[in-house]
């Protein structure tokens, strides 16, 4: 009694178990499995990255007619960010300012990484989320502290002037070039030290040893295997810092004053006050193009002096 | 052995890790041009002297010299010596040949002439053509042979070798075996090759040190060591060897009468042994050097009677286990094929005397 429907359904078992045309493919293609599990990461990056840039660069080539926009496209907004020497002055200095910030950044946090990486050897994970510690309060909190320490009346000046080192409080302090470089160096320290860690703590320490044993002090050892081993590193340092400071607004509308203001706060401007979007929208898309080149010339420049050290 | 033959000069050396003693009082001299080997078991303590003679570990205590230097005060970078490690250290975002002319910054020569000297060396470890070819691009054998190249290019006093054929495949070690023995005649460069593999140390060596627990057991020729142990331990390690428990009942003019078991008493040269009347020892014997007979032998040499527990057919030889009355372990006996006849003769159970020449049997140090 028992057997009767046992028997029965066994072969039906059989035949569900034998997989179907297509899941026969979906099991043997890893590309198409690959794909499969990419698919939620590449819709949200469809909608959320590429819409918004295809709107950009429509927008790009609009213009203003009052509160509407003229949808002819044209390279008015591109011939006039190229005339209009006010774009790239102020390009020119979103460069600069990045850049040393950027510089500032990489050489400041090495040696942060590579202590931890070659020298603690207990409890390594600990240092580096102490080390980021002070990234997990919001950007705007950081900035403002960076306010208080940098101010008129800020925790430098008063202490410079308590001490009588100086008469008056130090202006370049605040609402300058300098207040943003320190403020962007700190505030992007997180992502430099993370990318040089892990490229750092990779180093087989056999290599550093051959390195020594063929010769090489330990300057020669650092310049010959270290820091072309570390390049990976540095590299995704140097684009994670450069690539976001240049457009960002927040530091140098709170910090930088008249002469620290950068391209993030004129495209701003044209978003806000101004109210010319497509202005907006091409000057955006001309930042883009610039980052784009600027990183592509700093990945050939690394990639040559790597092989003329070699 | 006098004192210019000690081209490397190692003097009560000791190394601590905390309270653990990696090294204990170890003194030897490595001589000029000879392939010596350190032998020993996992974890005995061989890494860490190479290492200390490559000046990547400091002695707790002692003095290691090379070519008259004493090195405590060298660092690395300036010894006379290379090291092929044993992952072969190659690196990864260099070619072949840039890794070969690593070392050679510091002669500053003009390009060509470095391109010159390394196509050379290319061509002596057998891999001409290979200077474009990345670190990924090459096979374990070939990756050994860069780290040989970039060592040898640079004309060491000393080349150190941690274990560099432990990687390999059976066959491609024992090539490479080969080749090490011919390319360290041809540039008659001192070796110290680590090893634990006991046959690749007797292969190579022109010397070989047997180590254990930190300790050097004993330094000697391959054949010394194998035909003299002077210990237990290196007996053990080297080979298979018989042991008899024995206690010495009295010394006279360089013969130790011995009272050993299963055998009873019997006179044998006492070497070098620091043997004394009283003192509990072991006699040795080699599996090879035992006769095996299936009927009473004649004459009136020693011979131990037994039966036959197991053999063991391994094609051109056969290995015997003879369990011998009145002795701990069972005797093993190793014999060519084509001298026992082969077939039910050798069916276990069956009793069968072992006899050997007289100066097969030896005996060794205080246990
Ligand atoms: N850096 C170190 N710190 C502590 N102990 C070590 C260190 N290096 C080696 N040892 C210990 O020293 C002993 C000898 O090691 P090693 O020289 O590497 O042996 P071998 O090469 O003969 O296998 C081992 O017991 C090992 O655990
Ligand atoms: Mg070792």
């Amino acid at each position: 009694m028992i057997d009767a429907p046992l028997t029965g359904t066994r072969p039906a078992v059989v035949q569900e178990r034998r997989p179907g045309r297509l899941a026969g493919l979906f099991h043997r293609s890893e590309s198409l499995r690959g794909y499969t599990m990419l698919s939620p990461t590449m819709l949200v990056m469809a909608v959320g990255i590429l819409a918004p840039f295809i709107i950009l660069l429509a927008m790009s080539f609009w213009t203003r007619q009052g509160f509407e926009f003229d949808t002819t496209p044209t390279f008015a907004n591109y011939a006039r960010a190229m005339s209009e020497p006010i774009f790239g002055a102020f390009l020119a200095r979103s460069f600069w300012v990045s850049g040393i910030a950027t510089v500032a950044t990489v050489l400041l946090c090495y040696p942060m990484a590579y202590y931890v990486a070659f020298h603690v050897h207990r409890n390594k994970m600990l240092w580096i989320v102490l080390m980021t510690l002070p990234f997990w309060t919001s950007y705007l909190l950081r900035v403002f502290a960076w306010k208080v320490i940098l101010g008129y009346e800020g925790v430098i000046n008063s202490a410079l002037l308590s001490m009588g080192l100086i008469d008056a409080p130090l202006e370049f302090l605040l609402y300058s070039q300098t207040a943003v470089i320190i403020t962007l160096a700190h505030a992007w320290a997180a992502f430099a030290i993370l990318p040089l860690y892990v490229s750092l703590e990779k180093i087989d320490r056999s290599l550093l040893e051959a390195a020594t044993d063929l010769g090489d002090g330990p300057a020669w050892r650092f310049l010959r295997v270290t820091l072309p081993l570390s390049m990976p590193g540095v590299i995704a340092a140097v684009f994670l810092i450069f690539i976001p400071t240049t457009g960002d607004f927040i530091t140098p509308a709170l910090l930088g004053g008249p002469d620290g203001a950068m391209i993030g706060n004129l495209i701003q401007l044209q978003f806000g006050a101004v109210n010319n979007w497509p202005m907006g929208a091409a000057l955006s898309i001309v930042l883009m193009l610039w980052i784009a080149t600027v990183a592509l010339v700093f990945l050939l420049v690394t990639r040559k002096a790597q092989e003329r050290l070699a | 052995m006098t004192s210019t033959d000690a081209f490397i000069a190692i003097r009560e050396v000791e190394k601590f890790y905390g309270s653990f003693q990696a090294i204990a009082n170890v003194s030897m001299d490595i001589r000029h041009g000879e392939f010596f080997s350190l032998l020993g078991a996992s974890g005995c303590g061989k890494t860490t002297l190479l290492r200390m003679l490559a000046g990547f570990e400091s002695a707790s205590s002692g003095e290691i010299c090379i070519d008259g230097q004493p090195m405590s005060e060298v660092p690395p970078y300036l010894r006379p010596v290379n090291m092929v490690f044993q992952n072969y250290a190659i690196f990864p975002h260099l070619n072949v040949r840039d890794n070969i002319a690593y070392g050679l910054r510091r002669l500053r020569l003009p390009r060509s002439k470095r391109h010159e000297m390394v196509e050379e060396i290319l061509d002596l470890v057998k891999l001409p053509g290979y200077g474009d070819r990345r670190a990924n691009e090459l096979s374990g054998g070939q990756r050994q042979r860069v780290a040989l190249a970039r060592a040898l290019i640079l004309r060491p006093k000393v080349l150190l070798l941690d274990e560099p054929l432990g990687a390999l495949d059976k066959q491609l070690r024992e090539q490479m075996q080969v080749e090490l023995r011919r390319l360290q005649r041809s540039v008659g460069i001192t070796f110290v090759f680590v090893t634990h593999d006991q046959e690749e140390a007797l292969t190579l060596s022109d010397r070989i040190a047997v180590m254990a627990g930190g300790r050097v057991l004993q330094v000697d020729t391959p054949s010394r060591l194998y035909e003299a142990p002077r210990s237990r331990e290196v007996a053990n390690f080297i080979g298979t060897m018989n042991f008899l428990g024995a206690r010495v009942v009295s010394r006279a003019n360089g013969h130790l009468r011995l009272d050993i078991e299963a055998l009873g008493q019997l006179d044998l040269p006492a070497g070098g042994t620091p043997l004394s009347e009283g003192d509990r020892t072991c006699v040795a014997i080699r599996p090879e050097k035992i006769t095996l007979h299936k009927d009473r032998p004649g004459g009136d040499a020693p011979a131990l009677s037994g039966t036959l527990e197991m053999t063991t057919y391994l094609g051109e030889r056969s290995h015997f286990h003879v369990r011998v009355p009145g002795c701990d372990n069972s005797f093993s006996v190793s014999a060519q094929n084509n001298t026992i006849q082969g077939g039910e003769g050798q069916a276990s159970g069956r009793p069968v005397w072992l006899t050997w020449r007289d100066d097969a049997l030896f005996v060794l140090g205080k246990d």
